[in-house]
């Protein structure tokens, strides 16, 4: 597909105000203590876009509201302009908002084909079928594999999931998620416990699933935040500190002095 | 490589137990397979699901009391007698899974449990079961109007047949895609919702085929000994299912049935040797299961066998 340049600039004009995601003053409260503060945020479509920000800003809580595994105090979500506040987080994902968990969330006892099959199951629509034999799934092999070869997973197919190396496990919750083909990907620390390599790996593969789909991420590694991401949200305290892309944050002294903070916590921590 | 082998044994077995009854008394097996079948039964939900319930028995007793009521009473034919005992199971497990799965963990086993109690105070309190007597003298009846189940190797092989029947349904339920999902849901529920699926409906299901096999269980086993009574409906007997299942292995195919098998016949065995010191040694096989071998009988060989091939 060749799109001319003044299309492309036509559409990228188009994108400024086109958002997938936003929120209004969207809060949660645990028994008075102010987990997310008034936030409202708003995801551009196809954009990578990074939420940041210390240990305990309120970044998982943010994920939890989004997807409805919290109940939000106040505020509303709107996904492509629907409200989607008061749905279920079952019906969310069935919008194509598909989220990953900050600790990894394989299924640890089936094989990693399994796991991504898992997925592929709903668009077949006999996954209440007690009576039919599981062989009926093979139909959905070529795909999964497909998928996981995406994901440099094929030659792990048959493992148990359990058994293979985090990196590995990080990478088939990605693969996971994409059998899906949500249009807004909600990613909670991609990277996390990562070694050097499979940092790297995991970056490339973000990047490279984010080309027809819009990825809203937490990440604590800057150098994934500065290399792959659009636009980037910094939270502290459950409110926003700031907004923008990577240089205009990193330059914001407010951010600068909330991370300095945290840093020498980190520091005295380990 | 494994299948065949699997398949092998289920054969041998299959045929050991068509020959049981000329060695074995068959009352005692056909207790021991409507054990199993309840075992079975329960492991759908705890070894399959990730849910514990704390109130089967109440689906065994609902079972049995239906089929014996309109056995005696109302004069039906045996097959519609099961029938009646079975779905009626089912209606209630329907009530009592849709209040329990809104809970998880131990206040799910909570609620089956609270819930199974309020109907046993009912059985205790309602006319038809006859309270503290129970109900006694329930006709057998004939299979199709032919075969005289009055007859203990005739009931032993219909019985073998329901059974057979019922184990052969778990297995399929297990190994379709439903079980798939059943088994997601049992490792990462969280994981299952945020791809979409709608977990209680799923958990629900289960809940209604496990409580429909354990309700299958108890009207068998009113066929067999010809009463029913609140032992059936009893919170033990719900907590004697949850010790067959851990026993012979939970999450195993088989393993309730092996562990069925083992508390059945030591209870038989031990009844008129201790008394009431039953209780105290069941009490101890539970502990000694617990830290010793988690994985139960089964699991532990299974794993046993494992290591040794795998090396
Ligand atoms: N269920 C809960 N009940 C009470 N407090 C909670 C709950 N969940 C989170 N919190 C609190 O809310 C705050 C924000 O937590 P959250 O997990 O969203 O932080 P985070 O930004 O994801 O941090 P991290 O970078 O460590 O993952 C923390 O102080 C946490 O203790
Ligand atoms: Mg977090």
């Amino acid at each position: 597909m060749s799109v001319s340049l003044c299309e492309h600039v036509r559409m990228r004009s188009a994108r400024q105000d086109d958002f997938i995601l936003t929120t209004n003053n969207l809060t949660k409260e645990f028994k008075g203590f102010v987990a997310v503060n008034a936030v409202g945020l708003k995801v551009r479509r196809g954009e990578i876009h990074a939420l940041i920000g210390p240990n305990g800003a309120g970044k998982t809580t943010c994920f939890n509201l989004l997807t409805k595994f919290l109940e939000p105090t106040h505020g509303t979500i709107h996904f492509n302009g629907i409200d989607i506040t008061h749905e279920k987080s079952a019906q969310i994902a069935r919008r194509g908002v598909v989220r990953s968990f900050q600790i990894s969330a394989v299924f640890p006892h089936l094989s990693v084909l399994e796991n991504v099959r898992i997925a592929l199951q709903r668009g077949l629509g006999t996954s209440f079928h007690f009576w039919k034999s599981e062989r009926t799934l093979e139909v959905l092999n070529e795909r999964a594999m497909s998928l996981l070869t995406d994901v440099g997973l094929q030659e792990y197919a048959q493992m148990i999931a359990v058994e293979m190396p985090y990196g590995r496990k990080r990478a088939l919750e990605i693969a996971t998620t994409l059998a899906l083909e949500p249009e807004l990907m909600l990613l909670d620390e991609p990277t996390q416990g990562m070694g050097h390599e499979d940092v790297e790996r995991v970056m490339q593969l973000i990047k490279k699933v984010s080309a027809n789909r819009t990825i809203l991420m937490v990440e604590h590694n800057m150098k994934v935040v500065a290399g792959i991401s659009d636009t980037i949200t910094v939270l502290a305290r459950g409110a926003v500190l700031a907004e923008g892309d990577y240089a205009t944050v990193a330059a914001d002294p407010q951010v600068i002095e909330a991370y300095m903070g945290t840093e020498q916590t980190e520091a005295v921590a380990h | 490589m494994k299948m065949p082998k699997i398949h092998f044994g289920y054969l041998t077995l299959f045929v050991a137990l068509l020959f049981a009854p000329f060695i074995v008394y068959p009352v005692l097996m056909m207790k021991v397979m409507c054990f199993a079948l309840f075992a079975c039964a329960f492991n759908l939900l705890l070894g399959y699901t990730g849910l514990l319930s704390f109130g089967h028995a109440v689906f065994l007793g609902t079972g049995a009391y239906v089929t014996g009521h309109v056995l005696k009473e109302w004069g039906w034919p045996t097959e519609l007698g099961l029938l009646a005992g079975t779905l009626s199971a089912s209606v209630l497990g329907l009530v009592i899974g849709a209040l329990a799965i809104r809970r998880q963990g131990i206040y799910f086993a909570m609620v089956t449990l609270a819930l199974a109690q309020m109907v046993y105070f009912l059985f205790v309190q309602a006319p038809f079961t006859g309270g503290e007597d129970g109900l006694q003298g329930i006709p057998r009846g004939t299979l199709l109007g032919v075969v005289d189940l009055a007859d203990d190797q005739s009931l032993y092989y219909f019985v073998l047949a329901i059974c057979v029947g019922a184990f052969w349904l778990i297995h399929r339920t297990i190994h379709s895609p439903f079980g798939q999902i059943l088994k997601a849901v049992r490792e990462n529920e969280a994981r299952v919702v945020s791809l979409g699926f709608d977990v209680a409906k799923y958990k629900l299901v289960a809940f209604v085929l496990s409580a429909t096999l354990a309700g299958l269980a108890g009207a068998t086993k009113v066929l067999v000994f010809k009463f029913a009574t609140l032992t059936d409906a009893h919170w033990h007997t719900s907590g004697e299912v949850v010790l067959m299942t851990l026993l012979g292995g939970m999450g195993t195919a088989f393993g309730p049935v092996v562990g069925a098998g083992v508390i059945i016949s030591l209870q038989s065995e031990l009844a008129d040797k201790v008394g009431s010191l039953v209780t105290v040694i069941m009490g101890g096989i539970f502990v000694v299961c617990v830290l010793a071998f988690r994985r139960g009988i089964v699991g532990e060989a299974s794993a046993l066998y494992q290591r040794i091939t795998g090396r």
